[in-house]
This record gives C-alpha cells, sequence and structure tokens, in this order.
C-alpha cells in the first residue's frame, strides 16, 4: 500500500460534475461540522465554494490559532549546486538550460552559513538540482557536517532518495524533508518530465513516504501550481497530505502552495491561479487538516504574503536567495525569481506588527 | 495560609501552572505570568533561542519563577532524556516536565515511552512531572519511577474541549499520592475550577491564556477560578443529588 493506489482510486473522479453538484447549503452544512469528510474538502475546492471565503477565513483562521498560536517559523533556503540531469519543461536549471554551472566548496559552504545564520536563522533548508555525480549523497553529508554547527533545524530539498538514504542524512544531522510532486496527474507528470530519473512518478510519489519511514521530524509536499487544474491538484496534495498524517503519526505533515514562477526556462503555465484561487486553496486545506503546516514562499508578493499569513500559514521563507552561493556572493543565476525581497529583520518586524511571534529556532539537535 | 502545594520538595503557593508557547508577542508573557500568579512555567527546550537575547523565551520568564523545561518534540524515551539534559547543561535547573509524543495529529502522549523516560530522568536526579494520558495503572507506575507529580490531561493539547477525562482523573486523585496536575485541554476558568473543586492538586494552562485576546486578562480569571475551585474543595463540597429530598421517605416511619 502506498498513496499510489489512492491516487488510482481518486484520478478518475468526475471533477466537473461533482462540482456542478456542488449546492449553497452544502458549503453551510460543511462550515458547521466538525471534522470534514473527503469530499466535503472536494466541495470547498469547488466554485460555488469561492462565494464563501470570508466565512471560511474566520474559521480556517480560528483553527490555526488554536493548532499552532500566533505563531510563524521562519527559514532561509540555501542552493549548494544546480548541477541536473532532469529536462523539467517549468524549471531554470533544467539540464538543457545553458546556465553557468556551480557547486560549493566546503569553504563557501562555511561562508555562506555564517551570512545566513548572521540573519538570526536557525532553520535552513538547503536544495541541489538532480546530479548524483555533481551532488552524491558522500557530498550532502559533508555539507551537512559543516552546516549542522551553525543551523539547530537542516532540512533538504534534493532529489529522491531511498529509505536507507534518507536515514544517512538524518544520521549525519538533517531532521526534515521537503519534495514536491510537481504535478499528480501522472499524464501531465510525464508530458513536462522529458529526460531523466525524475521521469520516475511513482520514485518520486513515495519519496514521503520514505522520508517519514526513515524518520524524518517534518516531511514537506506540494504541487507546483500552474502545471494542471489548481482544484484537482490541490485536492490530490490534500489527500497526500492526509495519507502520511494518518500512516506516520510521529512526523510533522506540512503543505506548501508554490506557484509558478518566471524563471530561465520561459515556460507558459498550463493553468493560472489567481491570488483569489490561492486563498481558496489555503482555506481549504487549513479547514480539512487543522494540524497540518501551511508554508509559504517568497514566491509570492509581500503585500500578498502578508494577507495570506492569518489564514493558515505556519512558516514562512526570508529573504530567499534561489541562487547556488546567493547569500555570501550573489552573481549567480538563479532557479527562479523571488518576489518578496523582504530583508529577514523586515519580516521580522512584519509578523510582529500583524501580532505574530516571529519564531526563528522551533528544533533542538539532539 | 498553609495551603502549599510541594513538588519535589518545594514549597509552592500558586496552583496555577502557565507555558509560554503560542504567545503573538513573547513581551506579554511577563505581565501574564504576573496576572496568573504562576510560579512554576513550562517551555519548550527545542525553542530556547540560547543565542539571541531578545528571542530567548526564559528571558521573558520572571527570575522568581522556576523553569520548567518540557520536551516537546520528543518521539521516544531516550529523546526526551536527551532533551532534558540539554535543558539542564544549559542551566535550566533539574525540573522536567516530560512530554513524548508519537502523533502529531492528536499530540497524544505515549504512555509506556513516558514511564521509561521518567524512570531514567528520576534516577538522573530529576524532578520528573509527567504528562500522560489518564490511567491509574500507569500513574501507579509513574509513582514507583519516581515522578514528582502525575499531570494527565483533560482532553488534547490546545484543544480547549475541557475536562473531558474527569473520572479518570478523579481516580488518580482518590488513588495516588503524589500531586495530580491536570494538563491540557483546560479551555475556560470554570473548567479550571472544576478541577480544583474535584481535588486536583493543580492545573497546568497555557493555549487558553496564550491565545487569548487579552492574555493578561485570561490569566488573572484562571488564578481566580484555580482559587475559588481549591477553596471550594478544601471547604468541603456538599454531595450533588438528581432529586429534591422529601424527609425520610422510607425510614420515617420509625419516628411514627
Amino acid at each position: 500500500m502506498s498513496f499510489y493506489q489512492e491516487y488510482l482510486n481518486y484520478q478518475n473522479i468526475d471533477f466537473k460534475s461533482f462540482f456542478k453538484n456542488v449546492k449553497d447549503r452544502d458549503i453551510k452544512t460543511i462550515l458547521n461540522k466538525d471534522k470534514l469528510a473527503i469530499k466535503d474538502f472536494l466541495a470547498l475546492l469547488s466554485p460555488k465554494a469561492s462565494n464563501y471565503l470570508e466565512e471560511m477565513a474566520q474559521q480556517a483562521h480560528q483553527l490555526t490559532v488554536q493548532n499552532f498560536g500566533k505563531i510563524v517559523t521562519l527559514y532561509a533556503p540555501l542552493y549548494l549546486a544546480n548541477y541536473c540531469v532532469n529536462h523539467c519543461s517549468y524549471c531554470g536549471f533544467k539540464s538543457n538550460n545553458n546556465i553557468e554551472r556551480n557547486k560549493l566548496s566546503l569553504a563557501e559552504i562555511k561562508k555562506e552559513a555564517e551570512a545566513i545564520a548572521n540573519l538570526g536563522i536557525k532553520n535552513l533548508l538547503i536544495l541541489t538540482g538532480e546530479s548524483r555525480q555533481h551532488s552524491p549523497i558522500s557530498y550532502l553529508k559533508k555539507a551537512i557536517t559543516v552546516l549542522k554547527e551553525y543551523f539547530p533545524s537542516l532540512a533538504i530539498e534534493i532529489y529522491p532518495l531511498k529509505t536507507e538514504e534518507y536515514q544517512e542524512l538524518i544520521a549525519a544531522g538533517v531532521d526534515s524533508l521537503t519534495i514536491y510532486q510537481e504535478v499528480y496527474d501522472q499524464n501531465i507528470y510525464d508530458q513536462v518530465h522529458l529526460k531523466g530519473p525524475k521521469r520516475d512518478y511513482r520514485f518520486r510519489l513515495n519519496a514521503p513516504e520514505r522520508g517519514c519511514k526513515a524518520g524524518m521530524r517534518s516531511v514537506n509536499i506540494g504541487a507546483l501550481l500552474g502545471l494542471n487544474n489548481w482544484r484537482q491538484e490541490s485536492f490530490l496534495t490534500g489527500l497526500h497530505a492526509k495519507y502520511l498524517q494518518d500512516n506516520y503519526l510521529g512526523t510533522k505533515i506540512n503543505l506548501s502552495v508554490p506557484r509558478l514562477r518566471p524563471q530561465k526556462s520561459g515556460f507558459k503555465p498550463n493553468s493560472k491561479i489567481t491570488d483569489q484561487n490561492l486563498v481558496q486553496i489555503i482555506l481549504a486545506m487549513r479547514i480539512f487538516l487543522p494540524r497540518i503546516g501551511i508554508n509559504l514562499s517568497t514566491r509570492e508578493a509581500a503585500d500578498l504574503r502578508d494577507h495570506l499569513l492569518p489564514l493558515g500559514i505556519t512558516k514562512m521563507s526570508a529573504q530567499s536567495s534561489t541562487a547556488v552561493g546567493g547569500y555570501a556572493n550573489s552573481n549567480h543565476t538563479k532557479q527562479f525569481a523571488i518576489s518578496d525581497q523582504r530583508k529577514v529583520s523586515q519580516i521580522r518586524e512584519m509578523l510582529i506588527n500583524q501580532g505574530y511571534q516571529p519564531v526563528f529556532k522551533d528544533w533542538q539537535r539532539i | 495560609m498553609t495551603d502549599k502545594l510541594i513538588i519535589g520538595g518545594e514549597d509552592l503557593t500558586s496552583r496555577l501552572l502557565t507555558g509560554t508557547g503560542k504567545f503573538a508577542k513573547q513581551e506579554i508573557i511577563p505581565e501574564t505570568i504576573e496576572a496568573a500568579g504562576s510560579e512554576v512555567i513550562t517551555m519548550a527546550l527545542r525553542r530556547v533561542n540560547f543565542d539571541s537575547p531578545t528571542e530567548n523565551v526564559i528571558n521573558y520568564i520572571p527570575d522568581s519563577c522556576r523553569l520548567l523545561p518540557n520536551t516537546s518534540g520528543a518521539r521516544t524515551a531516550e529523546e526526551a532524556v536527551r532533551i532534558a539534559k540539554i535543558a539542564r547543561e544549559a542551566g535550566c535547573g533539574n525540573w522536567v516536565k516530560i512530554e513524548v509524543i508519537s502523533d502529531q495529529k492528536y499530540l497524544l502522549p505515549d504512555n509506556q515511552e513516558t514511564i521509561k523516560a521518567t524512570e531514567m530522568l528520576a534516577a538522573d536526579g530529576f524532578v520528573v512531572l509527567p504528562y500522560v494520558s489518564p490511567d491509574l495503572m500507569v500513574a501507579k507506575k509513574l509513582q514507583e519511577a519516581g515522578a514528582a507529580a502525575v499531570m494527565p490531561l483533560g482532553a488534547p493539547i490546545g484543544s480547549n474541549r475541557g475536562l473531558k477525562t474527569k473520572e479518570l482523573i478523579r481516580i488518580l486523585i482518590e488513588e495516588i499520592e503524589l500531586p495530580i496536575i491536570v494538563d491540557a485541554g483546560i479551555g475556560r476558568p470554570s473548567e479550571a475550577a472544576e478541577a480544583m473543586e474535584m481535588g486536583a492538586d493543580a492545573v497546568l494552562v497555557n493555549t487558553a491564556i496564550a491565545t487569548a485576546n487579552d492574555p493578561v486578562v485570561m490569566g488573572q480569571a484562571f488564578a481566580q477560578a484555580v482559587k475559588a475551585g481549591r477553596s471550594a474543595y478544601l471547604s468541603g463540597l456538599g454531595r450533588t443529588k438528581e432529586q429534591a429530598d422529601a424527609s425520610s421517605p422510607l425510614t420515617g416511619f420509625l419516628e411514627g
């Protein structure tokens, strides 16, 4: 049993006819429930539910405050390398893009770590492209050994690994895993992942579960919004999160709602997601899964992030650079353009002004 | 007043313990603690940012308070023990609230692992306050393991659902010699009063105070409720009855 079986069960739902049958009274009934069924979650993603965003927002806000308090955990990403063997049509780092490829040396990693730690950041997310030749596990382990001196919590967002490999990285000092399916619809997945090991849909789909099995404390999933119809993708992301939450009680499950950003590939999104759509996704997720962590990155504009904050967000990135070695040296190509350019100190101030406590440290390596 | 709560050989006047989680602003913590009159304050070691004076929650806890670091984040007894030792080495004292939670969905404690951690930490000189689902046999084992108190949950953490486990807690109060501190689930002052009226030795309240619109006033409200509930318990509450009493309907004939 893996989430793939559930995916197969749900992939052929007739979404259009389901949405057509959602009535106003259904939404009202759902918003009075203590616990939502799967079809209630889908109804909250319907066009009909978009007329109830304020009611949904009130509930989502209240659930978030009750479960998490008015607290937002901050983190920053560090790109270690951008060598990549995959050809993903939407990515700025894809293998056939003629960009400068880099990989940080251990001395450079130390410099970056110092620059980021000086900002007050304690939770670091480390990223690489998919290249077992340039960024093998052995390289990552050495990088982790350097980084753990600076950061009490380390997360990875790298190519999917086997369970034993995740265990190796946990033993080295990693505690959290981020891996996005990008797109749950398998046909579209095949269309946009043209070359490379990433073409293996199931190996990627089951990676979060392998992370849970390996003992990750926290696992973060998501779909890259823009590759397929967002209602369907958000529904499957929510189901995936629920599957992991139900089967791996010991792992904290988080999800992200990344919208495609402009990048060097020049890829045009297949589906446009408006701010209103994004709000509906966050609200439906929070009401369906009250204890799930929801992560909002600097992909989104400062003003929008400030408004999304009370709707269910528990984690935010700050002062991100998406270039390899972008903190101590900022001249390299970025994977995608970030939108919220504010400094850590400004994000901190914004949170305090909105009545939220910025939390820099949320784990102590033991 | 001679009505003292004794934990780990220490006399405490306040029977309301509070926490530092979920506050929108750390700056409001000192005033809230003062309003609540709490002497024992719990904080998650994983969140304590020792490197930053403005972020470090310990800097917001009045010096007169006893720190009660908790092992939030621990999934096994071993992890709880390691966190407790880190806290002690970091200067947080030798009190520890054990939270072993391997359930991120409901945040329910793992009683078996908690017993193991209690044994190890009590043997190592800690004053151990274990957080558990209320269960008599578990509480007895915690007592044998050297716990300084038992902290049964009223309802899942942060749920504000009140004293859902009341009957089980009542049994612990009757059967266990250690102080019973109801921890988690208490959402309203009236529920804190209810726990105290029943004979609980203290309550620990965090979410309901920290997430109130005005934590200071809510802290005060809980302090009053805890005191009222304790006084009622000490003064001997009458038994509640379902019906009004007719005068001796069954034995009145004897007087005839």
